[in-house]
């Protein structure tokens, strides 16, 4: 068990949460960045939520992945997505209703997110269950990174508020400030979006292309 | 039986025939180097690409799932039930104002009788026991069942109704206290299950809600409490402000309004 965090592993954890980023970098899971982004609080929910998912979703995969069909492997793998979803939303019913109902159909999707599928056939096919499981929390994590980023902004400029705590005083809006409605709506969390990768791609000479 | 194999140890050659050659055609090996090729009998590994390989791995990691996900389903349906009926009863004592941690408990010191009236009377016709307290209100709706909650807050009587609708994206609810008077909103609660967060979504929100208190119900013989275009309803006792940017949801609540309410007109104006 000396190779618990060998360099491999380590790789694995990391450069998903930054360089190799699975939103900005790869590009994947942009749809439920839209949807879930207007507030700060169902964005950390949900982040978390992938990461348990990717990361035992992974887990699973990786101990089956010798005995998989080729030919029906992505189908096994969205039977393990959906069924760990449900699960965990029948899980959160029973023993923190709240939780489940602050959530309500984001639960359902996380089967969609493509970077459960995207991790699953790029890294838990090939590799062992414990560096998958670590893959897989590094990219949930990731992923939930720049979701907060995001819903922060959005929050923040669009309702005024952060966690549903007013932030902005009342001064403000007396000498004229307005809150930005477009916030809210799905076109800004693009622009963040794509205002992060930028500057994503502007601090690492790597990823820029030729 | 079909012809067997035989492969070549030295250098790999398949030779296929009854029996072994004697002697190998590409590297001349003599007989004893050939061994047989088993095919179809599994060899030490599956063949997982095979047609029937894929078809029993499918069927059996389905039974898998469907008895995994049974079993957490029926382990865990007590529980959840419990929790949707708590739910329930928080959601109407909101509608009183009452935020309660303990929602069981206060509900049954608040909400006396769970009581079923006649659209065509307005006269309660059964009052609806503890034990069969329902959470789908919609269904009950349907079904002809028409809830009225008595409750009693500090001493004077509110009556809770309960109304259904369609938001934007999926179903909408709420219920709507009134005072003894059957007239003056007391209190609304109102939730929804995909509107969109901070546009449609705010129906649940108290900026929302609180509007509605001290309006009227009722205009003449007709439901009047109406949710109108964002900053439009000043001075009015019967219209609360939509919310902007959630336009069809709020046009939601206001059809929900209308529609559940109209079932409740004769008992809303029986004295």
């Amino acid at each position: 068990m000396s190779q618990l965090l060998s360099k491999k592993n380590k790789e694995a954890l990391f450069t998903p949460i930054g360089k190799n980023n699975p939103v900005t970098v790869q590009v994947l899971g942009i749809c439920s960045a839209l949807a879930v982004t207007s507030k700060l609080e169902p964005a950390i929910v949900m982040g978390l939520s992938v990461t348990v998912i990717t990361a035992f979703s992974n887990l699973v995969i990786s101990f089956i992945r010798k005995t998989i069909p080729n030919r029906i492997r992505i189908i096994v793998q969205l039977v393990v997505v959906a069924a760990l979803v449900t699960v965990v939303s029948e899980v959160l019913k029973a023993f923190a209703y709240d939780v489940s109902v602050q959530l309500s159909v984001y639960v359902g999707l996380i089967i969609t997110n493509c970077i459960l599928m995207g991790r699953l056939e790029a890294y838990a096919m090939s590799n062992g269950p414990w560096s998958s499981f670590l893959d897989g929390i590094g990219n949930g994590l990731g992923y939930a990174k720049i979701l907060i980023i995001v819903a922060f902004f959005r929050e923040l400029l669009g309702s005024g508020t952060l966690l549903g705590f007013k932030v902005i005083p009342d001064a403000f809006y007396a000498a004229g400030y307005a809150n930005n409605g477009l916030m809210l709506m799905p076109p800004m969390a693009l622009i963040i979006l794509a205002c992060l990768i930028w500057y994503q791609r502007a601090r690492n000479k790597d990823l820029q292309e030729k | 039986m079909a012809t067997r194999k035989f492969r070549c140890k030295v250098c790999g050659y398949v030779h296929e025939g009854d029996s072994a050659p004697d002697k190998c055609p590409v590297c001349q090996a003599p007989a004893s180097e050939f061994e047989e090729v088993t095919e179809g009998k599994p060899d030490k590994k599956l063949n997982t690409n095979s047609n029937t390989y894929t078809i029993v791995y499918a069927a059996v990691m389905v039974i898998v799932v469907a008895f995994l996900l049974a079993f957490v389903n029926s382990g865990l349906r007590d529980k959840q039930d419990e929790n949707i009926r708590l739910d329930t009863k928080k959601q109407i004592l909101s509608s009183l104002g009452i935020t309660s941690d303990n929602a069981g408990a206060d509900y049954d010191r608040y909400v006396k009788r769970d009581v079923l009236i006649d659209p065509a009377t307005g006269m309660e016709t059964e009052e609806v026991p503890a034990a069969d307290f329902s959470t789908n209100y919609d269904n009950e709706a349907k079904a002809g069942r028409l809830h009225v909650f008595v409750c009693d807050v500090d001493g004077e009587t509110k009556y809770v109704i309960p109304v259904n609708g369609a938001g934007l994206w999926g179903a909408i609810w709420g219920y709507v206290a009134l005072d003894a008077d059957k007239q003056t909103v007391y209190g609304t609660y109102f939730s929804h299950a995909s509107e969109t967060p901070g546009l449609g979504a705010e129906i649940a929100g108290e900026a929302f809600q609180d509007q509605f208190n001290g309006k009227k119900v009722m205009d003449g013989g007709n439901v009047a409490l109406s949710v109108v275009k964002h900053g439009t309803s000043e001075g009015s006792e019967f219209k609360v402000d939509g919310i902007s940017g959630g336009t069809i949801t709020s046009d939601g609540v206001n059809n929900m309004l209308h529609t559940c309410l109209h079932n409740y007109v004769n008992f809303l104006t029986a004295k």
